[in-house]
């Protein structure tokens, strides 16, 4: 089926993945993972490596569990009764999934970005500062600076640096976004999971953030689900194809948008469900 | 003579769009009288009770507000010691329902297990549905005796401590400005936990997710996030439950002595406005009905200045929120 190519330009990156033929090591390790909701499965025995410092992109159609299998690495799930995750997750050698790994440095180390801006009804200066202050003891200036570095890395900086004791509710949907992205940042994390991040913005946001994950992946292993397939061939290096709670398949992007391996990859990919 | 059925229809419909014009004319009118009444209520009950009290109001004028005589007899009244034991009592039930509210509510929506939720909800809700006469019972007979076991500890301890102390200083009777505090704090802690309650399922998940997100405690989500999202409501319950207080009359009536005093001790008995009113309506004549009449009008004006200072409040707070 060849179709399915003429969906994708091949993305920017592509030549420089292609040459780093060497698999990075995996950052995040999941073995047999299933996920409850109350007594529905959403996630049937999943296991991926996602590698470190490199994008993964997870698609699927809606309630596949992407962004389900999202949740469950920095355990945002855990904050509803009812909800309850199987299996593991390695994370530098220790199961995140462990009732005894402490939540607070799970979501240190793995910082998440939501499918609509968030901002926290605070000034623009706080919601970067209120993050950082949980986890650390900063002096003014040293706040000061880890503020305007976040902005910084977050491509928000010069938007914002005259008006940072402003509403932070005043900035456009894209400015939030990459204010949220700028809050995951300043904690210095390891992980960022990106949950839809671009469903809710103009293509011109949204062409600004995938920018921003091509920069930011030099720091940071990516997860981002995505149901906009071009989003996940232009910034992802490996793609995750999940179908009903499993994950069908899992591969290099180009791979995946080329020649799938599996019969229902090929067939979402190329549009003919979903 | 058969007309044509065009132009009936055009007249029909031009019948029907005249009488909906004078229908919609009616009902607005009903609605704006439904809600004029409540103002001609409010300004008659305003006026009437001014009125009733005109002869202590404006025959002794500054003498009723800054006094705290209440003498029958002599035909003395000053309205000072109602006032404070009503403003005293009802402070002393906020500062203990509600932080104990801000509990129950936030146990309820973010921590207790769902099958736990509705349940105690309900049970709060009920103790709402409590007449007030039940709870002044429960405070006489059951509470007051208790308290009377406590105030010596509670002298013996607190009492020492420089300045506070004078707080809890006084004889033991169990009947008091402390006991009838704590008993209207029961009786207003379902109104606030309740209104707390349903404020703060309406922070939006996404909103708890993001700060969440961010390794925060639920503490600090709650105090910096859900707080602030809902907090014109939250300081709406917290005066919804304060006006319950300043205005409870017969639990007060039970619980707190009767005594025109001002102590700065709250083991002391003190008297609120209502009780006083409650009390001493029936034998009431001359003077020292005008006296009570005036009392009630007093109610209303510190009511009144209440809400006003809610209101200046949340519009102080949003002021610094919004530069």
């Amino acid at each position: 089926m060849t179709e399915g190519t003429t969906l994708l330009n091949p993305p920017p990156a592509s030549a420089q993945t292609v040459a780093v033929t060497v698999a990075p090591p995996p950052k995040l390790t999941v073995r047999n993972l299933n996920f409850f909701y109350g007594d529905t499965q959403a996630l049937k025995d999943i296991g991926l490596d996602i590698p470190e410092k490199r994008v993964t992109a997870i698609i699927g159609p809606s309630g596949c569990g992407k962004s389900t299998l999202l949740r469950v690495f920095n355990r945002i799930y855990a904050i509803y009764p009812n909800q309850r995750a199987l299996g593991e997750a390695i994370l530098d050698g220790e199961n995140i999934l462990d009732a005894g790994y402490p939540v607070h440095k799970l979501r240190s180390k793995i910082g998440m970005v939501f499918q609509k801006p968030v901002p926290f009804p605070m000034t623009i200066f706080e919601n970067i500062a209120w993050g950082i202050r949980h986890h650390e003891k900063l002096s003014k200036s040293e706040m000061d600076g880890r503020v305007e570095q976040a902005l910084r890395r977050a491509a928000l900086w010069d938007e914002v640096k005259d008006k940072l004791k402003r509403s932070a509710l005043g900035l456009s949907g894209g400015q939030q976004q990459r204010l949220c992205i700028a809050r995951s940042v300043a904690l210095k994390p390891e992980v960022l999971l990106l949950d839809e991040p671009t469903s809710a913005l103009d293509p011109i946001a949204t062409g600004r953030i995938e920018q921003l994950i091509e920069e930011l992946k030099h720091d940071y292993t990516i997860v981002i689900v995505t149901h906009n397939m071009q989003q996940a061939a232009r910034v992802s290096d490996r793609t995750a194809f999940m179908y009903l709670g499993e994950l069908v398949e899992f591969d290099e992007t180009e791979i995946i948008f080329t020649k799938p391996a599996k019969r229902q990859t090929e067939d979402y990919i190329s549009g003919r469900f979903g | 003579m058969p007309s044509n059925p065009a132009i009936a229809v055009i007249r029909n419909a031009d019948q029907r769009s005249r009488a909906d014009a004078r229908h919609d004319v009616w009902f607005r009118g009903l609605l704006k009288a439904c809600a004029l009444l409540v103002l001609v209520a409010l300004l008659g009950a305003a006026f009437s009770t001014l009125w009733g009290g005109r002869e202590v109001l404006f025959g002794q004028g500054l003498h009723f507000l800054t006094s705290d005589a209440w003498n029958p007899v002599s035909g003395d009244y000053g309205a000072l010691a109602p006032i404070f034991g009503t403003l005293v009592t009802s402070i002393i039930a906020l500062i203990l329902a509600v932080p104990l509210s801000f509990g129950i509510a936030l146990f309820l929506t973010e921590i207790a297990p769902t099958w736990l939720r509705g349940p105690v909800a309900t049970a709060i809700e009920l103790l709402a549905s409590i007449p007030s006469i039940i709870y002044g019972m429960w405070g006489l007979f059951v509470f007051v005796p208790f308290m009377a076991r406590v105030e010596p500890g509670l002298s013996a301890t607190l009492g020492r401590i420089p300045l506070l102390g004078k707080l809890f200083e006084g004889p033991p009777i169990g009947l008091g400005l402390l006991t009838a505090g704590i008993v209207l704090a029961v009786m207003i802690l379902p109104f606030v936990s309740s209104v707390m309650r349903e404020v703060f399922q309406t922070v939006p998940n996404r909103l708890k997710e993001s700060s969440y997100a961010l390794g925060s405690t639920t503490w600090e989500v709650v105090w910096d996030i859900v707080l602030p999202y809902t907090r014109s409501a939250v300081i709406g319950g917290i005066f919804l439950g304060l006006g319950r207080a300043l205005g409870e009359t017969m639990a007060v009536t039970f619980v707190l002595g009767n005594a025109y005093n001002i102590t700065s001790s709250l083991l002391m008995p003190g008297t609120s406005i209502s009780s006083s009113i409650a009390n001493e309506f029936n034998e009431a004549v001359g003077t020292h009905r005008s006296a009570l009449i005036a009392l009630g009008f007093l109610l209303f004006v510190v009511t009144f200045i209440v809400l006003l200072v809610s209101r200046l409040m949340l519009r102080q707070l949003a002021r610094r929120e919004g530069a």
